[in-house]
């Protein structure tokens, strides 16, 4: 511990000391101190944060700092940035010129918070006539190319929500779409992949915390065979006696789900447990300046692609996915070939129910993990397996995409809890239209 | 504020009336009953059964002190399941079947306007310890958590003041239900009241446990960018406050940029977050797990041992709880004081 005033060093027992509490002023003023001291850093990072972070704590002090800070620049975004925040220090001097310039650097932006200094600018009394007559012309400007950039991201946006309910739906899309069977217990085979995550999350913790960042990797055969497992428990036990009874079947699973749901909460306890994110999965991309792309979001929609790719490919190229097919399409004809049925239908029950188990790693990552998870996950599900067309994974694929990115275009407009109605309302607008879904089949294989 | 004062002492005597019959015939006398009506399944579990076990706790603590007057007490709970006609249904059981003395119960401010008819019908007495919108008066039921003026207000004029950032346009956020709804509308006739236009206050609604906040950030971030000072006030209740502050690290929103100021988030909520880059939002609450006093590491003590978990952390109405039992406590073992109303 060293006296901040003399240099001497001054010896504290243990336990004396209080920490500083700062509160956002404090905080905004160190913060725009560092950023000017941290502009000449040679650290690319370092020196990229300074100058967004000189962009917004302004004042007139940082006009010379910047421009020598200019002077050696070599790295083009660095230079961008730094060129912003001096155009928008310029707007504080009184100069008419100083003023014009600064409006200009700022013109060629397309940032939120360029577009806020602007308009700031364009309100204050200390303005030029001229700079603010620039300035109502670069603010349209600004503002036309960020609600273009807005699209690009509201459709980013749209594809997360749709890869986020494709995991959820996939598996459902087998049990109820392949198999028929109306299981409601689907979302805890969500539930129950993420607390297999957070089990192994715990385990890692414990016996190997040099694991931590790849603990979902991991996680992700834990979670499929996991919830497959209690999968193909379930329809030997007790799906199976109730086939070609959907009333039967409904109940029965709302039932299991409320039992399932209860265990876990008797297990883990009621409270939210933590995943923690492995470092890949936080923070965003920036694409351009004004479209972020936050990574968790990037990863889970090329999770939900790939676990579609997959479970596409095992229906298509493997012997139990040939097998499948055959116990689906014409069970009696698969049986008199020597398919044994019943542990088909029980693999099929429990690679759906997998697959969920996957997805509960995914959600494990947005949501969280609790007894509820599931439950606000079914009704989405199915709508979206009834909506694709049932027994179809490319309708599911492209029911989910959809749905998420309507559902995205809506909200802004709507707000969150109308443009869910609305989404519902036209998907009951849409089933009497055409009761089979967006890809229904064709020619004899519907069923009578 | 004089009539709260004298509903508290009511309720006081009503305590006294069915305590203090005879104190000398402790040991023939049978148990004092506690009714306890928190959901112990369903959402509100998250939120609800730590109050459960807190009752239990506070029940336990007094029968190691030897009981109320002599009596021992005993909890009866139940569990309405967050089914909020079922809370009624279950009022009904403690009073009619259980016969209990006194409840502590209900969360969310649904569940409470759920079970007021009943309270009132068969003169119950009802403990519930949330901060709450108000604009209820009730002789049977006693709001110990803050009101908007007690806990929404202040945290708004300190988001005006200077430390707090000087904020000029605001965005109200809140689940869809009767507290975030009536507590904005508190608050959008405060802020108008202030000289705050119409146009600098954007007010959105989520479903309960929303998961999807990227379109509302994006929202709030477009709003922030008129030029002028921004804060969100959010009403957001239960779990999901987890995703939208994840998702406000994840845009990269700093506190000194857009704070956000949350009335139902305190430690249990927020554990389990990266809190790293939530550094300097805040959060407005009658009492925090950190605040640094005496009564408060003992009463973090005791609960921790109690429920086995030296990690589990306290909340809010925890001690909204804890300290309506210890006053009443205290006023029945001192009859002589026990219709003078304070707190």
């Amino acid at each position: 511990m060293i006296d901040a005033v003399s240099g001497a060093k001054i010896d504290v027992p243990r336990g004396e000391l209080d920490a500083v509490r700062a509160n956002n002023r404090v905080r905004g003023a160190v913060r725009g101190a560092l950023g000017r001291l941290s502009l000449f850093s040679p650290d690319v990072a370092e020196r990229l944060d300074a100058a967004r972070t000189v962009l917004k704590t302004r004042s007139v002090d940082n006009v010379p700092l910047l421009e020598r800070a200019l002077e050696g620049e070599k790295n083009p975004s660095i230079r961008s940035a730094k060129q912003i925040a001096l155009a928008a220090s310029r707007l504080l001097l009184p100069e008419r010129d100083a003023q014009l310039a600064g409006v200009k650097g700022l013109a060629a932006s397309s940032d939120g918070d360029v577009l806020a200094i602007l308009r700031g600018f364009s309100q204050e009394a200390t303005a030029h006539p001229d700079a603010k007559a620039a300035a109502q012309r670069a603010i349209a400007d600004v503002d036309a190319r960020l609600t273009r950039l807005r699209i690009v991201q509201t459709i980013f946006q749209g594809l997360s929500l749709g890869s986020v309910l494709l995991l959820a739906a996939l598996g459902l899309a087998i049990t109820f779409g392949v198999m028929g069977v109306i299981n409601m217990a689907h979302g805890e085979m969500v539930m129950i992949g993420a607390y297999a995550t957070f089990a192994v999350q715990q385990l890692i913790k414990l016996h190997a915390p040099g694991l931590l960042d790849v603990s979902l990797l991991i996680a992700l055969p834990v979670a499929f065979l996991a919830a497959g497992a209690v999968g193909v428990a379930l329809e030997r036990g007790l799906i199976r006696f109730l086939y070609g009874r959907p009333l039967e079947t409904l109940l029965m699973t709302w039932g299991l789900s409320m039992m399932l749901q209860q265990a876990v909460r008797s297990l883990f306890g009621p409270t939210n447990r933590e995943v923690t994110s492995p470092s890949w999965m936080t923070g965003a991309v920036e694409l351009t300046t004004g479209v972020v792309l936050t990574n968790n979001r990037i990863w889970i929609i090329g999770f939900g692609v790939a676990v579609l790719t997959l479970v596409a490919l095992i229906i298509r190229f493997t012997w139990f996915g040939l097998q499948m097919r055959a116990v689906t399409q014409n069970r009696a004809m698969a049986r008199a070939m020597g398919v044994r049925s019943g542990w088909i239908d029980a693999l099929t029950f429990g690679l759906g129910c997998g697959i969920a188990g996957l997805a509960g790693v995914a959600l494990s990552q947005i949501d969280n993990v609790s007894p509820n998870l599931g439950q606000s996950y079914i009704v989405d599900s199915f709508m979206v397996v009834v909506f694709g067309c049932v027994g179809n994974l490319m309708g599911t694929l492209i029911g989910a995409m959809s749905l998420g990115i309507v559902n995205k275009l809506l909200e802004p407009y709507a707000g969150a809890v109308l443009g869910k109605i609305f989404v519902l309302m036209a998907i009951i607008l849409f089933i009497q239209i055409r009761p089979r879904g967006l890809f229904a089949l064709k020619g004899r294989a519907v069923e009578a | 504020m004089s009539q709260g004062m004298t509903r508290r002492g009511m309720a006081i005597a009503a305590w006294c009336a069915a305590t203090v019959i005879a104190p000398a015939m402790a040991q023939t006398l049978p148990p004092i009953k506690v009714g306890v009506l928190h959901s112990l399944s369903g959402t509100m579990a998250i939120s609800e059964t730590t109050l459960k076990d807190t009752i239990l706790m506070m029940v336990d603590e007094q029968n190691k002190k030897g009981g109320l007057l002599g009596r021992k007490l005993e909890a009866v709970v139940v569990d309405p399941a967050s089914n909020w006609p079922l809370f009624a249904e279950k009022m009904r059981e403690l009073l009619q079947v259980h016969k209990v003395e006194i409840v502590f119960g209900n969360w969310t401010s649904v569940s409470r306007k759920s079970v007021l008819p009943v309270v009132e019908e068969l003169n119950g007495l009802l403990f519930y310890p949330v901060q709450y919108e108000g604009e209820e008066s009730s002789r049977n039921v006693f709001c110990t958590g803050a009101a908007p003026n007690q806990q929404a207000i202040p945290a708004v004029e300190y988001l005006m003041s200077k430390d707090g950032g000087e904020a000029k346009r605001w965005v109200l956020l809140g689940s869809d239900y009767v507290y975030p709804r009536t507590t904005n509308k508190i608050l959008r006739a405060f802020l108008i009241a202030k000289g705050v236009a119409e146009a600098d206050i954007m007010e959105e609604y989520t479903p309960f446990g929303h998961s999807d906040w990227q379109t509302l950030v994006s929202n709030v971030k477009k709003f922030a960018s008129q030029g002028r000072k921004t804060a969100v006030v959010s009403t957001i209740n239960g779990d999901a406050n987890v995703p939208f502050y994840k998702e406000l690290g994840n845009q990269g929103i700093k506190a000194t940029d857009i704070p956000v100021v949350a009335f139902s988030v305190g430690e249990e909520e927020l554990a389990g977050i990266d809190t790293k880059p939530l550094l300097g939002h805040l959060a407005a609450w009658n009492y925090f797990q950190s605040v640094k006093n005496p009564t408060n590491d003992a009463f973090i003590k005791t609960w921790q041992a109690f429920i086995k978990n030296p990690k589990r952390v306290t909340n809010d109405p925890m001690e909204a709880h804890s300290a309506t039992t210890n006053s009443l406590s205290a006023r029945t073992t001192r009859p002589s004081s026990c219709c003078a109303a304070e707190r």
